[in-house]
């Protein structure tokens, strides 16, 4: 019984049969990748974790509760957190504040008036917020406006907000998008870190198979909206089934 | 000290001197001189100042920091008033029954419209909001005569029932004896100084309201008003529901229209309808942005600045524009006043036009912004961070 498990989704968007049947199941601490062509339906499956969609079939277990039909806010409360393409961060504040918000969001639920209380007195917070900065290396950064650092820092920030909240699961879409070499290769390191030293279980989306055989334990192939095959990277490697979804070659 | 930092210290005693040592501050011309007429130290003017301040505070706690543009903040005004003149009609002229009424009303009115208009978020929220303000203007002009006294205006007649009210008790708004219209006038040579108890009545509760305000920008609340104007989506998936902050937000903000709309009605007994038309919450759009939206200063600085030139180019009427260029040969003289004469007077929305947009294409911060450039041309050591967007910095445990 995996942390995550996804039992016969089905998405369809008017004539299009986005996901047909997804069957997945996410082991705890693992790193699963689901790897796919273009529309094989990787996002829509992700947008029907996070509660940003609603499945038309099928059902999506977190630790044994369902997640279909809560808002997206909730489905963060019950422990997954979710590190987009293109970094989303609060561009208006600073890197500290980036990070003290998931510290407030963690302790206090997804609403509180705690508007005579100081942030600037928030100790534990404000301590919590800085460790998670110096984790990444970005504790030098806390005052700097976050909307005016580099794509690979956002990348980082938006990671660290996502950690902070000390998620049990990690799902990543496409986290080395756009990147070059090495920037992709520190994000591989950070995350291969991540897994090992907070035992986070990480999803990720993603199409860099540099980036998938050197993460992934387990692999998720998708085409079409349906899941071909599902099993570890040496057999996906070779797979004929893999080879001939990505490349088109005829049986 | 009271929970601030330095420097929010030091913003609040700024605040707390200018609204104490107004009656001085804008007297700077001797009474007989022709500059006198560019005095704004008496009464009347002195009461907008803090009671649109007050407004523009609370409207910047939504605006500022949410994003949320509300087009229909006079309702709340317009409410307020009704509501305090309601309580001289049947308790008595004492102001201390009116305004946590006023407050209170506008709250649960601000709460209804607040909860179906922010079910939409960029223009077809201000369009909402818009739309509930004119037909609050629409229901208080007509339809609810027998509430709001229609287009005459509420105000209290010998005939109301007024059951508290003591036999030597003031004929006229008043906090426990002490009435508002009543002023005191010291002579200091050519100058006057006037000092109204309505005057500062205000000026304490403005006091109290920016106090408050600071505290809401300091807290970890003000802290997610201004998440859900940077990124929505983060903030969903950050584990937060913005809906309620906004609504929070809105709430607060429709208070303070309310205490200010209250304060109106607590210097002259008189509620009409015209308070809450549309032109009013424009007007409060305009103060905030023009003093700054988000900074804490900046929008009691926009009302300030507003109705002073409201009031001062309103008064300059052809026969000071003429004094004024009586030492040109005739025809220049005619052509100059020709030529001002449509900025000034009843033109004078003219004039604050070109301001305004002045100010917003140069200046898109606002008058802070403007203050925050002149700083940093004057000081050698340019300061980079924006001191009103951060927590204060702390010593990390390492050090």
């Amino acid at each position: 019984m995996g942390i995550l498990e996804v039992k016969g989704v089905g998405k369809r968007f008017g004539g299009l049969q986005a996901l047909g049947d997804v069957n997945l199941s996410v082991e705890e601490n693992s790193v699963h990748a689901i790897i796919g062509p273009n529309g094989a339906g990787k996002s829509t499956l992700l947008n029907c974790l996070v509660g940003k969609l609603i499945p038309d079939t099928g059902s999506v277990m977190f630790e044994g509760q369902s997640v279909l039909g809560r808002k997206p806010h909730e489905i963060n409360q019950m422990g997954i957190s979710r590190v987009f393409q293109t970094p989303e961060i609060f561009g208006d504040l600073s890197v500290l504040e980036n990070v003290l918000i998931p510290c407030f969001a963690k302790r206090d639920g997804s609403f509180r008036m705690h508007a005579f209380e100081s942030v600037s007195r928030e100790g534990e917070m404000v301590d919590k917020a800085m460790a998670m900065l110096e984790d990444v290396n970005m504790a030098d950064k806390k005052d700097m406006n976050s909307a005016s650092m580099s794509r690979g820092d956002k990348r980082r920030l938006e990671m660290a907000m996502c950690l902070v909240q000390e998620p049990k699961l990690l799902l990543l879409d496409e986290p080395t998008a756009g990147m070059a070499r090495a920037d992709t290769n520190n994000t591989i390191d950070l995350l291969k870190e991540i897994n090992e030293k907070r035992a986070i279980t990480m999803a990720i989306i993603e199409h860099d198979m540099h980036v998938v055989f050197s993460l992934a334990e387990r692999i998720t192939v998708l085409a079409q909206g349906t899941p071909l095959v599902e099993d570890t990277p040496e057999n996906i490697k070779g797979h004929p089934k893999v080879r001939e979804a990505y490349l088109g070659e005829s049986a | 000290m009271l929970g601030l930092n330095k420097k929010d210290t030091s913003l609040l005693l700024i605040v707390a001197g200018l609204a104490l040592f107004a009656p001085f501050l804008l007297n700077p011309f001797p009474a007989d001189s022709g500059l006198a007429q560019f005095n704004a130290g008496y009464p009347d003017l002195m009461q907008r100042f803090v009671i649109f301040g007050i407004f523009a505070i609370g409207f910047n706690i939504l605006f500022g920091l949410t994003g949320y543009l509300s087009f229909g903040h006079a309702a709340f005004l317009g409410v307020g008033s009704y509501c305090v003149v309601w309580m001289y009609k049947l308790v008595d002229y004492n102001v201390i029954w009116g305004l946590p009424l006023a407050i209170v009303v506008s709250a649960l009115f601000s709460l209804l419209i607040g909860f179906v208009s922010l079910r939409r978020s960029g223009i077809y929220f201000s369009i909402l909001t818009l739309a509930f303000a004119q037909m609050s203007f629409n229901l208080a002009y007509s339809v609810l005569t027998p509430i709001t006294n229609g287009e005459t205006g509420l105000q209290v007649y010998s005939n109301d029932p007024q059951v508290l009210l003591g036999a030597t008790e003031p004929n006229a708004p008043h906090l426990f004896g002490i009435v508002m219209n009543q002023s005191k006038t010291l002579s200091m040579g050519a100058w006057e100084f006037t000092f109204n108890n309505g005057y500062y009545f205000c000026a304490v509760i403005l006091m109290v309201v920016f106090y408050l305000a600071i505290r809401i920008f300091r807290s970890p609340f003000g802290m997610m008003l201004r998440a859900v104007k940077t990124n929505q989506t983060r903030m969903n998936y950050t584990g937060l529901s913005p809906r309620p902050y906004t609504l929070a937000a809105f709430v607060i903000s429709g208070m303070y229209a309310g205490l200010a709309g209250g304060l109106m009605a607590a210097m002259d007994p008189l509620a009409g309808a015209e308070r809450m038309q549309w032109t009013a919450s424009g007007e409060v759009v305009l103060m905030t942005i023009l003093g700054g939206a988000g900074t804490l200063l900046g929008p009691v600085l926009g009302a300030g600045f507003i109705k002073y030139f409201e009031n001062i180019f309103s008064k300059i009427n052809d026969g000071v524009l003429h004094s004024w260029f009586s030492f040109l040969p005739d025809g220049m003289e005619n052509l100059l006043v020709g030529i001002v004469h449509p900025f000034v007077g009843k033109g004078w929305h003219l004039t604050l036009g070109l301001l305004f947009m002045a100010v917003v294409i140069f200046l898109p911060g606002g008058l802070m912004e403007g203050g925050e450039r002149l700083k940093k041309r004057f000081s050698k050591t340019p300061e980079v961070k924006d001191p009103e967007h951060r927590p204060e910095d702390k010593p990390h445990v390492a050090e």
